[in-house]
């Protein structure tokens, strides 16, 4: 940063104008203070040091080099640019989650240009841009490529409006690239000649992950690329890519620590099939594996030399049966992390119950959500097996058709350290199919047992003994996600007052108004955002809340021919910078 | 692939332009603009939608037919079958995924519907949610037709049943790329929905046939002793017949018996179109190339060079 700005600064806080007088009894001088605060990465740790005088909060702004901004609008550009002026990396998250599954309505916002213009001006050395649920064109890559010239990596995540084009910028003009992460984005997929932009000078690439694109690339592009960049670790190919190419690759790059697959599916001949293994028996630090695009289970066996040092093994988009995913973790003793989808079944679950001791997170996915049959997919069975064998699960995310409470009481029994649960029974208001009664006592366990559980998503039919439950006990929460649940305003109202360090709340279809909405006024502020819809919320209750807190940010979407009156989603947050000045015409700040 | 001929009842279209080859309908020139003129009065075949798609596309393409209102030329369009026949699909599959009707959605439309296809859907969750006691959400089918689609390059997985909005929560990208997998597969032959292998199982002898899903065997023991179970009842009948003391027997030993004494092969036809024997090749690879089984005589199997019995040559190959 500008040397000259620097001597300001320290010209006007040692003077003895300065009116703190805890001022004196420190003894370090700035660049000392500044040294030692360098080492601090978290963001967490270093918003409060910057909250204990004025001296820690001006070494804390110098020293700072990451920015993690989980909404956009809680903050402006400006500020940022005024408070902090040596970034060098860049986190910003945009949407409310529930864009994820349409909730809200395109066009809607969190547009990453005015940011990236400010940046342009105030840290032209900006190397990282990480992004979550933000909007963008292809001029703004275009922008970012050629406005930071030490730009160094990309991270596109469930971001939209760009296509390969502006992809294309980025390969062209990033001469000093070291990641590009494009991961299930809502973009326009034009082509793979994207990828042959990198120039031939290009060989400090690290990570590459281009997964998601379904268009061809020039394999002799990705091939030269993959051969100069020594540096290589993270490879994530797409479905264009073939086994045999694959292997060419592998072969390139033994070094790798995680590798996406293309195509696994492909008739090979034995040659090719024994070449193959032996590739992934030579990637010693292999220690992820993903991809598995389309019907796979032909060549699995090739992985097996492979599974032994695998920490984390992606296969939700692997159609597998429960013997073949069975034969996979039977030679993966070591997972920490398994994403399957629920084609395996029970039974494939109680193979990673015996097989997988080490294992702390599961994410079972459902391979067809709206097939109504419950003889397909998973049930509390299969997740009883595994927390059976697998006593250190602390993170889950289950997708099943049927749960009984005994089965979760029984579950977070064995596995009390849970600090992620995220249970989805498919069908709303789902009963527990033995008893026939509401699933209140299932989460009402989770959070007598979970002393540490941070993150709470909620399904099934509950009533407000749920949020009883969860206002009592679940002193750690920090997001909640609540769908077609509770009976009352009581419930939101116990989760309010009885969660203090909850963050982030998502409502949708629940019986919850104006009451409840109102009993949280004095806590928005300490959360980070609070979404509603289909609820019982009026527009009168919004506007008196917006009136109340003016550092809240109170947004309001009505769906198309509903009443006036009607609140049909809203979203509430706090924010520094006042009223979005980009909101389009369905949304509405009070 | 040849294309089917168009039988045109009034007899006045010419031939398809799609072959290079003539086609055995025969029609003069001199027709040629008659034919223009008795568009509308032509019977024609074509997949459902292929009129929407003359309405679209404003060109006037029949599916099977050829350009008519191409007069330019000598009105021989060189529109390849592949454009036609996928433009009918997209139209199809809009129909599906549309509101109910047979329109078009623009792209970004979609989001329109879908804020529609909300509120109708949370009104009546709402309204049912606001009864007195709230706990008999009572919500089996609160579900109305809704387009979940945010773009246009979401593939089409027909939305054959209604559904929520945003529920189950999965991200687009997982649903549209499990859907395309999902109609992959039921192109395939012999697949149908996600991960089953239906195929077709034949016993020389048997009044009928049987179908197994091989997706939920993992090995040749599983497949055996599935069959074993099926087909017991039609060797019973052989017993009998033979001469065998067996009505009183019990089933499995019956099987059994008779499987060891007599000769019966497995043996399974391939993508190719051979005939090959159950248990060579690594259990995924035969799955994946099996199309259907057929538990052959022994005696018809010398063909295929072997004279083992099915059970005692599956246990070997395990």
């Amino acid at each position: 940063m500008d040397p000259k700005l620097k001597k300001t600064k320290n010209s006007s806080s040692n003077s003895a104008n300065s009116p703190d007088s805890t001022h004196s009894s420190f003894p370090f001088p700035d660049e000392v203070l500044e040294r030692v605060l360098s080492f601090l990465h978290s963001h967490k740790d270093r918003s409060s040091v910057s909250l204990v005088c004025k001296d820690w909060y001006n070494a804390e702004r110098w020293t700072r080099t990451k920015l993690f901004i989980g909404n956009c609008y809680s903050v402006s550009p400006e500020i940022v640019a005024r408070r902090f002026p040596r970034i060098k990396s860049v986190t910003l998250k945009g949407k409310p989650r529930f864009s994820d599954f349409n909730l809200v309505p395109q066009h809607w916002g969190a547009d990453v240009h005015s940011w990236l213009v400010v940046f342009a001006k105030v840290y032209p050395f900006l190397e990282e841009l990480r992004l979550k649920r933000m909007t963008l064109n292809d001029e703004s890559l275009k922008f970012l490529a050629t406005s930071f010239p030490g730009f160094k990596a990309l991270s596109l995540l469930s971001c939209e409006g760009f296509s390969t084009d502006g992809l294309k910028a980025i390969a062209t003009h990033c001469k000093n690239l070291t990641e590009l992460d494009i991961q299930e984005n809502g973009m326009d997929d034009l082509g793979g000649g994207w990828l042959s932009c990198f120039s031939e000078n290009c060989s400090s690439l690290e990570v590459l992950n281009f997964a998601s694109l379904n268009s061809e690339v020039s394999f002799d592009a990705l091939e030269k690329l993959v051969r100069r960049c020594k540096s290589l670790r993270i490879l994530k190919v797409n479905k264009s890519i073939t086994l045999d190419q694959l292997q060419q690759l592998l072969v390139l790059a033994p070094q790798l620590i995680e590798l996406g697959t293309g195509s696994f599916q492909q008739e090979l001949t034995p040659l090719q099939y024994e070449g193959l293994g032996i590739a992934f028996s030579n990637c010693k630090n292999l220690q992820t594996l993903s991809g598995f695009w389309e019907d796979t289970s032909l060549h699995l066996p090739v992985l097996y030399a492979a599974c032994p040092s695998l920490t984390f093994l992606n296969l939700s988009y692997a159609t597998l049966r429960s013997g073949e995913l069975a034969k996979i973790v039977a030679h993966s003793p070591n997972i920490r992390r398994l994403w399957v989808l629920d084609t395996v079944g029970d039974k494939g679950l109680e193979a990673v119950g015996s097989s997988c001791p080490f294992l702390e997170e599961l994410r079972v996915f459902p391979a067809d959500p709206f097939e109504q049959d419950l003889h397909h997919g998973v049930t509390e069975a299969g997740f009883l097996a595994v927390s059976h064998g697998c006593r250190k699960l602390h993170y889950v995310l289950y997708f099943c058709r049927q749960m009984t409470n005994a089965a979760v009481a029984t579950i977070v029994q064995n596995c009390p350290d849970f600090t992620h649960f995220r249970l989805c029974i498919m069908n709303p208001g789902e009963r527990d199919y033995l008893t026939n009664e509401p699933m209140d006592e299932a989460f009402g366990a989770v959070v007598k047992t979970c002393t540490n559980l941070q993150r709470l998503a909620l399904s099934g039919l509950l009533t407000d003994l749920t949020f009883e439950y969860i206002g009592k006990y679940a002193k750690n929460l920090e997001a909640l996600s609540v769908a077609f649940a509770g009976s009352s305003d009581g419930g939101m109202q116990c989760v309010l007052q009885g969660c203090p360090k909850l963050r982030k709340l998502e409502i949708r279809d629940c019986p919850f108004g104006n009451a409840a909405l109102l009993s949280g006024i004095e806590k928005y502020e300490t959360m980070r955002s609070l979404w509603m819809s289909a609820c019982n919320v009026t527009m009168s209750a919004c506007k008196l809340l917006a009136k109340e807190m003016p550092r809240l940010n109170v947004e309001v979407m009505r769906d198309e021919g509903s009443d006036e009156s009607q609140a049909d989603k809203v979203y509430i947050y706090r924010t520094v910078a006042g009223p979005r000045r980009d909101a389009p015409p369905f949304v509405v700040t009070l | 692939m040849s294309l089917p001929k168009e039988h045109d009842y009034i007899g006045l279209t010419e031939p398809s332009s799609m072959e290079n080859s003539s086609s055995s309908i025969v029609s003069t020139e001199s027709e040629k603009n008659t034919v223009l003129n008795l568009k509308e009065t032509e019977l024609r075949l074509g997949l459902p939608g292929s009129d929407f798609l003359e309405k679209k596309a404003g060109t006037g393409i029949s599916l099977f037919g050829k350009d008519l209102k191409d007069e330019g030329n000598n009105g021989f369009s060189q529109i390849p079958l592949k454009n036609l026949v996928s433009g009918a699909k997209r139209v199809f599959s809009d129909a599906i995924d549309g509101s109910g009707k047979w329109d078009f959605p623009i792209n970004g439309g979609s989001e329109v519907d879908l804020g529609n296809g909300g509120s109708e859907n949370t009104n009546t969750l709402q309204s049912s949610l606001a009864g007195p006691s709230g706990k008999e959400i009572g919500n089996r089918n609160p579900r109305k037709p809704v387009e979940e689609k945010k773009n246009d390059n979401n593939s089409a997985a027909p939305a054959s049943k209604a559904q929520v909005v945003g529920w189950p929560p999965i991200r687009s990208f997982r649903k549209n790329t499990l859907a395309t997998n999902l109609s992959k597969n039921n192109d395939d032959e012999g697949k149908s929905g996600v991960g089953s292998l239906y195929v077709k199982v034949s016993m020389d002898g048997a009044p009928y046939l049987r179908k197994i899903d091989l997706k939920t065997y993992c090995s040749y023991k599983e497949l055996s002793s599935a069959l074993e179970k099926m087909f017991s009842c039609f060797t019973i009948g052989h017993c009998a017949s033979h001469g065998l003391p067996g009505q009183e027997h019990l089933r499995e030993n019956c099987l059994k018996d008779l499987l060891h004494g007599s000769e019966y092969v497995l043996t399974y036809e391939d993508k190719d179109g051979d005939w090959m024997l159950v248990g060579d090749v690594p259990w995924e690879m035969f799955t994946d190339s099996c199309k259907r089984l057929r538990i052959m005589k022994g005696s018809d199997a010398t063909g295929l060079g072997m004279t083992c019995n099915l059970l005692s040559f599956l246990v070997m190959t395990i």
